[in-house]
Parts: C-alpha cells; sequence; structure tokens
C-alpha cells in the first residue's frame, strides 16, 4: 500500500462524494489526505494474512419486530422541515433530462 | 455547583424545587455563554416546562425520579422534539426535530430538565471544538484554550458548573478526551448499552452516548438512567440495564488492574507522571498492579481513520437538501445537491467524506478499508487476551492537557493524533472513561483513562471512584 494519491484521484472522489472544489482546495487536500494515507501504511508492519476483517464489534444480526402497524411520525410535522415539499411529498428540482 | 445526587435529593425531599434550580442553572449560563460560547441554543421555555412538570409530580406526592429537577446539556448532534438540532453543521442550521433521541426521553422520564444545545466539531468530527460552524468553544478553565472535542460543548457546560451534568457522543474519544482536558469525569459505554435513537450518525460501528459529570457518582447515576434495552435501535443490547450506582463504593481490593505502555508511553511527562501516581494509588487501595504490553494498539489510530470516515461517507450521504436543511437552489437535482453539499459542509467534514469515499472505492477497499478492518480484529483479540490477565486496563486519556486555539488546526494528523489512547477501545466496543488524577503543564487537569472489557462500567465507575478520592475529592 503506498499513497500515490493524485490531484485527480481527489478530484474524482470529490465528484463521487457530491462535492465541488476549488483549485486551492484540490491542492490542499490532495496533500492532507496523502499524508493521512501515509499514515495509515504502519497497518503494513502487521501480518493480517489469515485475519478476519470484522465490520462490528459484537457481530451485530439483523434485528426484526413483530409485523404489526405501529404509529409512525406526523407526515405534516417531517414535511414542515423540509427545503420544499408539496401535496404531502418532499420537493425536488428537475431529476430527468429531455428526451433527446 | 452542588452535584447532580444533591439537586436530586433536595428536589424530591422539598427543600429545592427544579425551578430554582433552573433559574440557578440559566443564571450561570446568562454568566458566562457570550465568552465560552457553550450553548448554541439555550430552551428557556421548554426547560421551564419541564421544571414546573417536575415541581408538579412533588406537590402530588409522585417521585419524579433519580435525577429530579437537575439541569442537563445536550450535545447538539441528539434529536430533541422542536429543539434545534445542528450538529454545528451549515448544513443542518434551523432545523428542529420532529422526534425526540431516546436518552431525552429516558432523562426527562428521570426527572432531569434539559436546559440547551450544546456547541461540538461539526458532525462530531475533531478533538477541539475549533471545527464548528458556529465558532469554538472556550476552556473554561483557561479560555486561551480549547475544551477538547467534539463533545467540548457539554464538557465546557459541566466545568463551567452551568449544569452538573451533560450528554456527550463518543466515536474515537469525544467524551473521554473533553472530560480529560477540562477536568471531568466521562464515560464512553459498552457498545449498545445506550441506545443511539435520535443519535445522528458519524460511525454507527463506533458511536455511542455517554454521561459527563463533575463526578464519579454523578456520572454513574446518568449512566444508570441512560442505559437500558431500546427496541428503536437494533444495537442495543438485548438485556436488562445494569446496576451502577450501588458498585460505585466497591473499592478495588483484589482487582487485577494493567498499566499498558502502549496507552501513555509518548504522552507528555505530567501526563505520564499522573498515570503511574494513579496506578500507586489503586495499588495502595489494594489491587494488583502489573505492566503490560499491547502492541496491536499502535495501528488502531489508522485503522480508525479509515473505518470512521469510511462510516460517516455513506451516513453523511443523507444530507442532500431533500429532506431537511438546507438547500442550495438550481435547476437540476444533482446540480442541487452538490451545491448544497459543498455550500453546508465545513472543510473537515468534507476531508473525511473524501478520505471514506476513497477508503471505500473500487481499487482500493481491499487495502485500506479492508486492512483497518483486519486490524480491528487484532485490536479486539488483543484485549481479549489482556482482559484473561487483568480486570482493568490503565493509561493516559490525552497526551497533552488542553491545548491553546490554533495549534493543531494546521495539520489534520496533528489533531488526529490527540486520539491515540482513547480510539482503541471504540474499534473493540468495549467501555473506557476518563476521570481526573493530579494536575500537568500550566496547573491544568490531567484524565486518567480507565478500561475493561465489555459490560465492565460498574468496575471501572469503583476503580475511579478510588482515584478520586486518592486525588483529594471525597
Amino acid at each position: 500500500m503506498s499513497a500515490d494519491l493524485t490531484r485527480d484521484d481527489v478530484a474524482k472522489v470529490a465528484r463521487l462524494a457530491r462535492l465541488t472544489l476549488s483549485d486551492d482546495e484540490l491542492d490542499l487536500f490532495t496533500e492532507q489526505l496523502g499524508h493521512i494515507l501515509d499514515h495509515a501504511a504502519d497497518m503494513n508492519a502487521l501480518d493480517l494474512t489469515d485475519v478476519v476483517a470484522t465490520a462490528h464489534p459484537f457481530g451485530v444480526t439483523n434485528v426484526v419486530r413483530d409485523d404489526v402497524v405501529t404509529p409512525s411520525l406526523d407526515r405534516d410535522a417531517v414535511l414542515a422541515m423540509a427545503p420544499d415539499a408539496r401535496d404531502g411529498r418532499f420537493c425536488v428540482p428537475r431529476i430527468l433530462g429531455e428526451a433527446p | 455547583m452542588r452535584s447532580a445526587r444533591q439537586i436530586a435529593a433536595d428536589v424530591r425531599s422539598g427543600a429545592s424545587s427544579a425551578v430554582v434550580e433552573l433559574e440557578a442553572s440559566l443564571a450561570a449560563i446568562a454568566a458566562r455563554n457570550d465568552e465560552l460560547n457553550v450553548f448554541l441554543h439555550v430552551d428557556v421555555e421548554g426547560a421551564q416546562a419541564a421544571a414546573a412538570a417536575v415541581d408538579a409530580r412533588v406537590a402530588r406526592g409522585e417521585d419524579p425520579g433519580p435525577l429530579a429537577g437537575v439541569p442537563l446539556a445536550v450535545k447538539d448532534n441528539l434529536c430533541q422534539v422542536g429543539v434545534p438540532t445542528t450538529c454545528s453543521s451549515k448544513i443542518l442550521e434551523g432545523w428542529r426535530p420532529p422526534y425526540n433521541a431516546t436518552v431525552i426521553d429516558r432523562v426527562v422520564a428521570a426527572g432531569a430538565v434539559p436546559v440547551g444545545k450544546t456547541n461540538l466539531d461539526e458532525f462530531a468530527m475533531g478533538s477541539s471544538t475549533e471545527n464548528s460552524a458556529f465558532g469554538p468553544t472556550r476552556n473554561p478553565l483557561d479560555p486561551t484554550r480549547v475544551p477538547g472535542g467534539s463533545s467540548g460543548g457539554s464538557a465546557a457546560a459541566v466545568a463551567a458548573a452551568m449544569v452538573p451534568l451533560a450528554l456527550g457522543s463518543d466515536t474515537g474519544g469525544s467524551i473521554r478526551q473533553p472530560a480529560a482536558l477540562c477536568g471531568l469525569v466521562g464515560v464512553k459505554p459498552t457498545y449498545g448499552l445506550v441506545s443511539r435513537y435520535g443519535l445522528v450518525a458519524f460511525a454507527s460501528s463506533l458511536d455511542q452516548i455517554g454521561p459527563f459529570a463533575a463526578s464519579v457518582g454523578d456520572a454513574a447515576l446518568l449512566l444508570e438512567v441512560l442505559a437500558g434495552h431500546d427496541p428503536r435501535d437494533s444495537t442495543s443490547l438485548p438485556e436488562p440495564a445494569p446496576s451502577l450506582v450501588a458498585h460505585v463504593d466497591d473499592g478495588v481490593a483484589g482487582t487485577r488492574v494493567g498499566l499498558v505502555r502502549e496507552l501513555y508511553e509518548g504522552a507528555d511527562e505530567s501526563v505520564t507522571t499522573a498515570v503511574r501516581a494513579a496506578a500507586d494509588a489503586l495499588r495502595a487501595a489494594g489491587a494488583e498492579v502489573v505492566e503490560l504490553s499491547i502492541p496491536e494498539l499502535g495501528a488502531t489510530l489508522s485503522a480508525y481513520y479509515l473505518i470512521a470516515p469510511a462510516e460517516a461517507s455513506s451516513n453523511l450521504a443523507r444530507f442532500d437538501g431533500v429532506r431537511y436543511g438546507l438547500r442550495v437552489a438550481a435547476d437540476d437535482v444533482t446540480t442541487m445537491m452538490e451545491a448544497t453539499r459543498t455550500a453546508g459542509f465545513g472543510a473537515e467534514v468534507k476531508r473525511r467524506i473524501m478520505l471514506g469515499t476513497y477508503a471505500l472505492s473500487a481499487g482500493y477497499y481491499d487495502a485500506y478499508y479492508g486492512q483497518a478492518l483486519k486490524v480491528r480484529t487484532l485490536t479486539i483479540n488483543a484485549f481479549a487476551r489482556a482482559y484473561e490477565r487483568v480486570d482493568v486496563l490503565l493509561g493516559a486519556t490525552t497526551p497533552t492537557v488542553a491545548f491553546p486555539f490554533g495549534t493543531k488546526t494546521a495539520d489534520p494528523m496533528a489533531m488526529y493524533l490527540n486520539d491515540v489512547f482513547t480510539i482503541p477501545t471504540n474499534l473493540a466496543g468495549d467501555p473506557a472513561l476518563s476521570v481526573p488524577f493530579a494536575t500537568g503543564e500550566a496547573g491544568l487537569p490531567v484524565g486518567v483513562q480507565l478500561l475493561g472489557p465489555g459490560r465492565s462500567e460498574a468496575r471501572l465507575f469503583a476503580a475511579a471512584r478510588v482515584l478520586e478520592i486518592a486525588d483529594g475529592r471525597p
């Protein structure tokens, strides 16, 4: 593992994460993220060949409740906090482009 | 300020009232909040109604609960109905949750009076509260220094005697580190002991809610109220809450304590000296103290700073301008989301989202996130082996005492290294607490950390109580 993190990598990651970075931010984050990833190289000193990964401390399994109707959050109270809502729904700008 | 236990006893007996205690708390907040920037929102009307309700229960002859009339501060990443909840982020500014976190319901049912929401590093990402979008919180013990973070506002609220109790969250040390820097007791409970329903998620396999208090007894009292199974959190342990207050004075006779080299080496000399003195104090009280080395802990910082950002990059995907908080208008939905997130998140949050996105991305997943999960396994196994030999582990909470503003903001890695002693136990899911012991540089408090296996909180409180007494706080 080596942190050959490039400016293009950071730009790609920012796109994936839906963030816009200025040129100065790209430079700064490339340097800072590279530094953090370099530090992570100390994991290479460990023999991890036969080690099983742990994603969760206590091996969580799915938890299900009885399939009965229970009260949920009041729709109007939830929508009252939305940036835009109409007719009992969240409202967003155009999702699909014009037909070609 | 009187202890939470004393306030609750006085309110229950009628010697005081919840309204009187609230007025004292609000006066203390008014006196210093402008200077220290502790509370982002003080819920005067809601607190007055809650206090009046407690007093009405007393008047009717009902028991208002073990926290009767105790003013309590709430970290601003916990949802409370109708009370602004920002996570110290512009992306949530103005949002008022339509539901309560389970911990809010529990403390209110126990008679506590939530007085307001405290400042934090944005989305709990930081170790100094300098990452708040609403300005840093100052350390009440020395306002030129940070209170620690991310729960810096909750720590400062107790340290400034604005409230006797506060709620925080701890993903990599965010309760214990500010507790240490502000001279308080702070507890990261066993993963699953306290419900996270209503906690805005940062890294879900690590986050835990826990108490801040000025004393071990008060911290045990609050955690006993918080703990217990909650069907609304699927990671909540399905078992009865443990008895904690009853064990605070159990002492440490016969307790096997491991002084862990990797949990204090490299700290400032005054911190190391305090840890060694704490080991001596435990020995003098009847504990059997041995020196241990757990070399696997050396790589936990790296693992944490891949795992936590990876989970954060996923959790924070929900802040997209659709259902709550900020929206920056645009003609199409993708541009709207990108503009909203770019304007709404601060630099550290962006850094961690990108780090996590990178660690999870095709081609890098195995090298970074996958490796980190294996280090997590090694960490869990290493702790388990240590707990075959000893009951409790002892180390430092932080490498230094509270540091001046701006000294670590330029270099993210320098800030992350603050968490080197607190992170291992989050990866393992085990409990740990910080208790003040001795003083360090500039007369500032030092926090000593006690760690134990899952569900060992009662034993940790008993050991912390021994240190509290040895440090002159009977």
